[in-house]
Order: C-alpha cells, then structure tokens, then sequence
C-alpha cells in the first residue's frame, strides 16, 4: 500500500524510536500535522516560538542521549530555529529538524514564505538533506538519524517541500545505512593507547581535563575507574560537568575563565594532561601560547579536526570516549600499582594548597541583599536528594550554577556553552521535562536571559511541564555589567535592565506559580514550597545587583594569572553606592 | 606554503557549496578550484590549490575530510605529482604582430584555435610558471581576453622494480 510522504515521515519517526516532537505548524506543513494529528503514538509540544522548539529537542537529547526532533514550517520557521541549530551544532547535540518547504515547482520562485532552508543551515548543520521526491523520503530520514547521533553528534536538517508530503510512494524503511564519505572511528589506535598508558604511569602531575564528550559517549565510568586507579585529579568543562561527580575527593570541579582556582593552577602547572573529549576552547586554554605550558598533551576525541585545531598535542588518541577509555583502564589495570600515589604525593599536596587557599567565596550578610551564590548553593542542598536535572540559561547566573551546583551524574546539565545562547535555558528544562515527565528539572536563569523564550511559559503551562525557575535576579545584564566594571571603567551601557516585568505577575499572568523571597531568611522556604508545586514556578529572587563572579581569567589572559576578588578601587566605588537596590535608577547610573 | 589537494566528492548538488563555504567560514585561502566527473558519474574530482602552513593545511585536510559528502582527500604534496593548467589567451595582433604571435605560440607548443583578421585565440597547458611566461610575452602584442582553467593534478605513480611487482600480482 501507498503512504503519502507525511505518513511516510511519521513511520520513520517511529521507526526511530522518537515519543515526542517540538513543534510549529504553517502552511507547507500542514499535511504533516493533520497525519500527526490523527495518530496516538507520537506526543506533539506545541511551542510558542520555533527558536523554543529547537532547544526543547536540545534539552531532550541532553538529557535522554537520543536525538531530539522539532518540526518548523517554510521561511521564518526555518530562520527562527537557526540559532537552536547553530547552538546544537557548537555543543554536538544529536538534534534532527524536519523544515517544511515550498512546492518543488516554486523553489527558487521567491514564494511566499519560500527560504533557502538548506542553504541557510548549511554551516550551522552537521549535514542537511533537500528531499525533492517522495520515493526518498524514508531513506533520507534514516541517514539524518543514523548522521545525527553517530560519530561526533550533531543537528541534521531534512527540508520537505509541501508536494513531496502530499505525494504517494510505497513505504520501505531501510534496515542499515552506508554513506560511503562518512565512517566515523570508534576504536582508538592501539599503539597511541599503549604511549598513553605509559605517559600516564610515569607522570608526577597528571590531570585529567574532560569535556562534554565523556557524557555524550557515556564513558564516566570508565572515567572514574580511570581516575580512582591513578589517583589523578579531575577538572571539568563547562560541557563537561556531570561528567564525573562533582563531590568526589577527586573533582577539581570546573576549570577555564571561571573555573576553580585549583583547577586552573592545576592544569597549568601539571606535566601531563589527559584530554577526554573536550576541545581546547579558548574559554578553557585562555592564551593558547602558554596554555599548560610544561606538560605534554594526550588528546581523546572523537572529531580528527579537534586534535591540533587550538593545541599541539603529543599523543592523539582518534575514537570514541568510551572504547579509548576502557582499553585505556585494560593497560593501566596490569601496570598501575601503589607507586604512583607516592610518586604524585606532592602533587596532590600542593592541589589541597590550592584547594584551602582559595576556595569558592562570597560573603553573605544575614540582613544584607541576598547574594546569587547563596541561591544556587542552597538550591543544590535542598534538591540533590532529588537528582535534579539543572538547565541553565548564559551569563554569571550560569557560572555560579557551574561552581555550586555540584551534579552527581551526567546528562543532568543543560547548558548553552560554545554558541553562549542567552534564552536556552528555559525551553532545554521543558525538552528535559517532556522526556522525564515525574523528574524534578530545575532552570537557574538571570533576568536578562530568561525573556529571551519567555513566551514558552504559555508552552509549559498548557503541556504541563512543571519546570522549575529560578531566576537570580540583579536588574543587569550580569556578565555584561561585570566586564564593564572590569574592563570599561564602569561605564553601563545598555546592560541596565530595571525592574521590569514583575515575574510573579508575569507566571502568574500564564497560568503558572510566581514566589519571590525578599530577604535571605525567606530564601529555604520559598525554594522548598516551588519546589513542592506540581505547576511551573518562577521563583524571583532579587539579588546584590554588583556581585562579580570570581576566579576569572581575562579573555585571553593566562591559566595561572586569575583574578580572585574586586579589584579594590571597584570595592570602593560599590561601598560609595551602598548596597543599593537600583529601585532608582539614577542610583545606579552614578553608581 | 602551496598545497595541492586532491578531492573526490559526492555528485550531487550542493557539494561544492559545501566545500567553498567551508574554506570561507574557516578562513582557508583557495587559490584555484576545478571541478569535473569521474570514470564514476557518481563522483566529481576536485583539485583545490590552496595555500597555509603545515597546521592549517592539516585542518584543510581533516575538515574536508570531515565533509559527508567528501569520500576521500589526498594532499598530492605529499608525494611527488604532475600539475597542468590551461589558458585560452584572446591575443589582439595588429598586422606586423601576427607572425610574432605565432612564434610565441611555436615556442610554447601553444596552439591557435581561432583567428580573425585582428586577433588569434592561443591554448596553451602547462605548469603556472609556462603560462605565466606566455602571458608576459604576448602581452606587449595586447591580451584582449583571458581565461584560465585552474590547475589540475594527479600523483606520480611510484616506481617499483619488476621483482617487487611480480610477488604483489603473484599474491593477489
């Protein structure tokens, strides 16, 4: 029997194991969803904005592992999803997005709501497909799958033009795919194994620098083996956190411009660094000449073009995280025996130095403004009995999260980190939450970033995504402030924000849960009682508005060289301003 | 340094949009790109000329790799090649330049394959350095016209002595 292409592309889609998609419909869509709409097996979320849909299937393939799928119409549905594409695109997230187009016959006609969708994805895709006759569709759907989540994940956009969804054509799923220009290396060269094994058995200070690969290739046990057998610390990426557990005696926590002081002076200083699936972002080397500069370099990775990209390495390992790691651990189990711990000793006395040197630090008054650590600190007390998944939109918000919110296990982080996508945060949590329907997802957003996708709370609301929100509220654009007051002369352009919208209205006014503490003794007992809530909740926490986020190394700067604390002629100016509230503005602008 | 890489792609559309979008989107220079089918119609052969040093030309190398549509990639650098390029050179010859022209094209081995009363057009294949030296001498006589393929290139094969390759037939 004849399917017609939407048919056909609701098989595949099951075929594919998908139970849900982000979508929003338009006119050369609209077969597709009148198929969906007369079927049971597939949950269809309807977003508010295609932007929010893309992070949804985000926030869903981080937190399952599988891809996400989102579905968006011709034109302005393909240029709102870019940014989620291009976002996926940096952080590898295995995402495929169906794009509907014009009739074939139109394409190139400047139709209306006619974009060049393949066109306009191509350098934000891992690859994208065209599908110009029905007869390919079910083969075209398989290799975006099979392309999406194999080798280095990443987005694959299918394009359908509205004919070929109408079109009928006999429905054979392909069993297996081959791409003869696409043969993604698992195994890593036994050789390299073997060199680094004995690189890691006769190093004296070892560390560990592991990015989100490890959780993508699902290898943090054999990370931990790894890292428990040699004694070697652990410092974690942005993308990487969750990867090992934050609380283990092991974990340096995060490193790079605002990682730990011990995790930057370790890695510059150590004389072996193990790279697991992470790529020497310029967030993390800082300045690339002197990024750890008396160690040599072992680099796992998946992607070939991520080894010399940024960094000479000396030891390339090309392979999955996983299978490296565990042949890995096989060599070093027969040569691994108590000397190394002796031979590192002082290596981790100088770490525990570091560590009680200058651990995290902030300073909260009892009666002052509540400080943005504080929050995030007791929300991960409160809640890690839960397992939360934590998302995070981008700025200091993110950064804080980062330090305090120590994760246990991965694929509980959802944050935007190569493309920095302010507005990610919320609609990652819902993608999240749609796949874990009974798990507590938490969003720790700032004020700026959190409109971003606001509009998605009508999502939330109506397919009952109880996220919970958390929004550390300084009336800034944090981040952006923080570099003014830096670098700037503390010169405020358009990072000021006001007071506007009053969230708990705003929840409120979408059918949702808004709760505000207004001073620190409130703070226990508002998270508890969102988090009790069976709804979505916006917990508006008004924060210190001038509270900087430390360690930090400039862009650009050195590992070794960060800055701890307010430079004091900042200290001074913010004590002049008093703990203001920037109730008034002016306060503010001649703060 | 110049680099030469050989590219065997898909053929399909878009590919070379791929490729050109990935030089620029990375930074990569293309000095020449010339595309053309295969023995195998499903296949096109790109020779790309680019230039970097060694670290970039490795990245070329891994992101054109890297390239779905990319089946496979040889930096012809690595060996020894041959690489030729043609030029059709639309020569404007007054009447006492004519014979000079023909003995310019004599010289090279260049060939005229077209004449007017007023102008020759002139083939000419060979490595940039004969077509450049051409350009130079016909230019006093007035280049109306210039177009260039870009270059093309293949690796030498490598020479095995006939023992060697007795024992590797004998095997096969």
């Amino acid at each position: 029997m004849k399917l017609t292409g939407a048919e056909i592309f609701i098989e595949c889609l099951k075929r594919e194991g998908v139970k849900t998609v982000f979508a929003l419909p338009g006119g050369v869509v609209l077969k597709i969803f009148d198929m969906l709409y007369q079927q049971k097996d597939l949950e269809i979320i309807l977003t508010r904005h295609e932007q929010g849909a893309g992070h949804m299937a985000e926030g869903y393939a981080k937190a399952t592992g599988k891809a996400g799928v989102c579905l968006v119409t011709s034109g302005p549905g393909m240029t709102n999803v870019i940014t989620a594409l291009a976002d996926a695109y940096m952080d590898s997230v295995p995402l495929v997005c169906f794009s509907g187009q014009v009739p074939t016959n139109l394409i190139g006609n400047d139709a209306f709501q006619e974009a060049d969708n393949v066109g306009l994805s191509r350098p934000c895709t891992k690859y994208n497909f065209l599908v110009k006759d029905v007869n390919d569709l079910a083969a075209t759907i398989k290799e975006a799958f099979y392309i999406a989540t194999t080798g280095r994940p990443g987005p694959v956009l299918v394009d359908i033009p509205k004919d070929v969804s109408m079109a009928k054509a006999d429905f054979i799923y392909p069993n297996s795919v081959s791409i003869r220009g696409y043969n993604p290396v698992y195994v890593g060269n036994k050789w390299q194994i073997k060199q680094a094994a004995e690189a890691i058995t006769k190093a004296k200070k070892p560390i560990l620098y592991v990015g989100g690969g490890v959780v993508f290739s699902g290898a943090s046990q054999e990370l931990l083996e790894l890292a428990e057998m040699t004694q070697i610390p652990v410092d974690m990426t942005l993308m990487g956190l969750g990867a090992f557990p934050g609380e283990h005696p092991l974990s340096m926590g995060m490193m790079g411009m605002h990682g730990t002081y011990q995790a930057n002076m370790a890695v510059h200083y150590s004389d072996l660094v193990i790279a697991v699936g992470a790529r020497f972002d310029d967030r993390v080397t800082g300045k690339v000449s002197e990024f750890c500069p008396y160690a040599k370099i072992i680099h796992i990775d998946i992607d070939p073009t991520s080894i010399r990209k940024n960094i000479n390495v000396d030891i390339p390992i090309v392979g999955d995280c996983k299978a490296v790691l565990r042949e890995l651990n096989q060599i070093l189990r027969a040569t691994v025996n108590g000397e190394q711990k002796e031979l590192r000793k002082s290596w981790w006395d100088q770490i525990r130095e570091w560590e009680r040197d200058h651990p995290l630090t902030y300073h909260q008054e009892k009666d002052g403004p509540i400080k943005p650590q504080l929050v995030v600190k007791r929300l991960y007390e409160l809640t890690k009995g839960r397992d939360p998944i934590v998302s995070t939109d981008v700025g200091q918000h993110q950064m804080w999260a980062a330090q305090y919110f120590k994760l246990a296990k991965p694929n509980r982080w959802l944050t935007s980190g190569g493309l920095g996508t302010m507005g990610f945060g919320f609609p990652a949590a819902m993608g999240a939450q749609a796949a874990f329907r009974d798990r507590l997802v938490l969003c720790i957003a700032g004020d700026g970033s959190i409109q971003m996708n606001m509009q998605e709370m009508a999502t939330a609301v109506v397919s009952k995504l109880p996220v919970k929100i958390v929004i550390l509220n300084n009336r800034f654009h944090g981040m952006v402030r923080q570099w003014q007051d830096l670098f700037y002369e503390g010169r405020y352009a358009s990072s000021y924000l006001d007071t506007t919208p009053d969230f708990v209205k705003l929840a409120e006014a979408y059918g949702a849960v808004g709760l505000r503490p207004n001073k620190v003794a409130d703070l226990d007992g508002v998270l508890k009682e969102a988090m009790a809530t069976d709804k979505p909740v916006i917990v508006d926490v008004p924060t210190y508005p001038y509270e900087n986020c430390y360690p930090m190394i400039p862009a650009g700067g050195c590992n070794h060289e960060m800055i701890l604390e307010d430079p004091p002629e900042l200290k001074k100016k913010q004590s002049q301003a008093g703990l203001v509230t920037p109730e008034d503005k002016d306060t503010v602008l001649t703060a | 340094m110049e680099h030469i890489i050989s590219v065997t792609v898909e053929n399909k559309f878009g590919v070379l949009s791929r490729i050109a979008g990935l030089f620029s989107g990375r930074g990569f220079n293309i000095e020449s790109l010339s595309v053309a089918p295969t023995l195998d119609p499903s296949m096109s052969q790109m020779t790309i000329v680019t230039s970097g040093d060694e670290r970039i030309i490795e990245q070329i190398v891994k992101q054109l790799n890297k390239l779905i549509d990319v089946i496979k990639v040889v930096d012809l650098n690595e060996s020894d090649f041959v690489s030729r390029e043609t030029a059709l050179i639309k020569v404007h010859t007054r009447p006492e330049d004519r014979a000079e022209a023909l003995r310019i094209a004599d010289i090279f081995r260049a060939n005229v394959i077209d004449s007017t009363p007023a102008t020759y057009t002139i083939e000419v294949t060979g490595d940039p350095r004969k077509i450049e030296a051409v350009i130079n001498l016909l230019q006093p006589l007035g280049i109306k016209e210039l177009t260039r393929t870009g270059r093309v290139a293949v690796a030498r094969e490598s020479i095995r002595s006939v023992g060697v390759q007795a024992r590797k037939i004998a095997r096969e």
